[in-house]
């Protein structure tokens, strides 16, 4: 089969790999009709995430058709139209149990901190992921769905990480009608993020990012008020200003790891490797928030130490929240809103690749080339 | 306003974000929202139906985490550790716990080694590492890479300069090395 594989920091390529094969009584392999690129494959892509091995193919956002399964599957079968989270899951630890199936604790051997991730290192379980012609899914029974006749293969594609997460963030900030949520970063799931904190009762939403074609989708997609931080000498000033002083009820930081607006921070992180992620969003949150307000991370950062404000947060006695999302537990409620018209997830999209130029995709949006918002990856593109 | 007890106002009420917002309020009620709160007992185990799910077989030694009591009943599969690298990346699982810096710091070290093992080693099959079309960078003549960042604000592009040195950086001063090397065991020869 075809399969993007990693070479090294900022290199990828098309290969012939084997089919997977069952490696389990309880998996399914499916083969993948639409995949996508998330921000977080950036962060692997650019060599910051330890123990992502040469060789590995990427790619936790996809849905295919099942093809094989597993003896001990039940509620699959070959020819299935199925969606899949990004989570490996297992479904009953005591994690999965209790709703946090993010947190599995029977599917990562590499690390307790972190549940299973298709195609995110082996720090993530080691999992082969979805931008590839077929891919192994464990738990076939636990974590892939049906997907529904009337649901766009798009829109699918995006509930298996990106709306859910952005959904997710807006939970964590526990929304209450009138608040003021600030949503820093303006990629995808900044933007679900955005969109969701008004279904959720926000009297204002405020997208801060630096990329002006993402501040535009902000403003007409996710009817958000937006501000460009190159053009303000302090951003946290500023967004005191706009809330009248108060600072924003929730801050969202939909960023992560390689953050810009403070070259230390980002070369320390980034490029040099010597810190977890580059938390200048989340610093943001943390003094842009008002006193006794709620952070919610969405930004995915590596399991290194990284410089983040405490003190600020302890002072001001913040609740900061966050975690992978657990997609599955989404589902249900997405699906009835995508079907009620609240959200049109593909309404981001900006770019369909064919595997076989995958490399050009990583580039594009890695250097937010052309645009680029969201690219879908097509597999068997022809 | 904020240095009294008074609130900042709002300055769209929410009957107006209601009709202007498809699906303003529908999550107004905690009780709609999925996630909360966090802690839920699953009592449909998601479709799973077992207690602790069979084994998937070892078929090598699998590295794992030290803070976990055994290896996990699944597991990915890809990539099985080689050469130093993989010898780097196996003493960092058996010594070091997730809590130790040394623990990821030795997994980045073998992720730049497995790096350079896997480059030296493509240049010995048909198809050896390209950096040109490996990193996609021809795209930005393709995609406006110059109309994507100058006259646009973004913070990123001072520091875009410095990707390419990294990216072949290395790989030029491998190049050097290996013409020097070349060039010197010539000039012996020649003696």
């Amino acid at each position: 089969m075809r399969a993007m594989v990693y070479r090294g920091p900022y290199k990828i390529r098309v290969e012939e790999k084997d089919v997977p094969a069952i490696e389990h009584p309880g998996d399914a392999i499916v083969r993948v009709t639409l995949a996508a690129i998330c921000g977080s494959d950036l962060h692997l892509y650019h060599g910051m995430m330890p123990d992502t091995r040469v060789g590995m193919t990427f790619g936790h956002e996809f849905i295919g058709v099942v093809e094989e399964v597993g003896s001990g599957v039940q509620n699959l079968k070959r020819g299935d139209r199925v969606m899949v989270p990004f989570n490996v899951f297992c479904g009953t630890c005591w994690f999965c149990a209790r709703g946090l199936y993010s947190n599995c604790h029977n599917v990562n051997p590499n690390a307790t901190a972190v549940g299973g991730i298709y195609g995110y290192s082996h720090t993530c379980g080691g999992y082969d992921g979805g931008q590839a012609e077929f891919v192994r899914v464990p738990f076939a029974d636990v974590g892939p769905t049906l997907i529904p006749d009337w649901m766009d293969d798009e829109d699918a594609v995006l509930l298996t990480d990106a709306l859910a997460t952005g959904y997710f963030g807006a939970q964590l900030g526990e929304i209450v009608e009138g608040d003021v949520v600030v949503v820093f970063g303006a990629g995808p799931v900044g933007l679900f993020a955005a969109k969701s904190a008004w279904l959720m009762g926000a009297g204002r939403v405020i997208v801060i990012d630096h990329l002006e074609n993402r501040l535009e989708k902000a403003r007409t997609f996710a009817h958000a008020e937006t501000c460009n931080f190159t053009e303000h000498d302090d951003i946290v000033v500023h967004l005191k200003k706009l809330t009248g002083h108060l600072g924003a009820d929730v801050a969202i930081d939909a960023v992560g790891a390689e953050a810009d607006g403070n070259l230390t921070q980002h070369f320390t992180s980034a490029k040099l490797k010597l810190q977890g992620g580059s938390p200048v969003a989340l610093n943001w949150c943390i003094d842009g928030v008002r006193k006794g307000g709620t952070v919610s991370v969405m930004g995915a950062y590596g399991p290194m130490f990284s410089a983040v404000k405490f003190g600020d947060a302890l002072n001001k006695g913040l609740t900061l929240r966050m975690n992978q999302c657990p997609v599955k537990r989404q589902w249900p409620r997405l699906f009835e809103h995508i079907r009620n018209g609240y959200l049109k997830p593909s309404d981001i999209v900006t770019h369909r690749i064919p595997l076989e130029h995958i490399a050009e995709g990583y580039h594009i949006f890695s250097a937010k080339l052309d645009g680029c918002i969201k690219p879908l990856i097509v597999p068997n593109a022809g | 306003m904020t240095y009294t007890s008074e609130r900042p106002p709002i300055a769209e009420s929410s009957d107006s974000l209601r009709a202007r917002i498809p699906g303003w309020g529908a999550d107004l009620d905690p009780k709609d929202r999925p996630s909360v709160p966090k802690l839920q007992w699953q009592e449909d185990k998601t479709g799973a139906h077992w207690e602790f799910p069979e084994r998937q077989p070892e078929k090598w030694p699998r590295e794992r985490s030290i803070e976990h009591a055994f290896l996990t009943p699944v597991f990915g599969t890809s990539c099985p550790p080689k050469g130093l690298s993989g010898a780097l990346r196996k003493y960092s699982y058996r010594k070091y716990s997730e809590g130790r810096a040394a623990h990821w710091l030795l997994l980045l070290a073998a992720d730049r080694v497995d790096a350079w093992e896997s480059h030296l080693r493509s240049f010995a099959t048909l198809r050896p590492d390209n950096p040109i079309t490996e990193t996609g960078v021809l795209s930005e003549f393709t995609r406006h890479g110059f109309s994507s960042r100058v006259g646009k604000k973004r913070a990123d592009v001072k520091h875009h300069l410095v990707d390419p040195v990294i990216v072949a950086g290395p790989w030029v001063l491998a190049a050097g090395l290996a013409y020097s090397a070349v060039r010197k065991v010539v000039r012996w020869r020649r003696r």
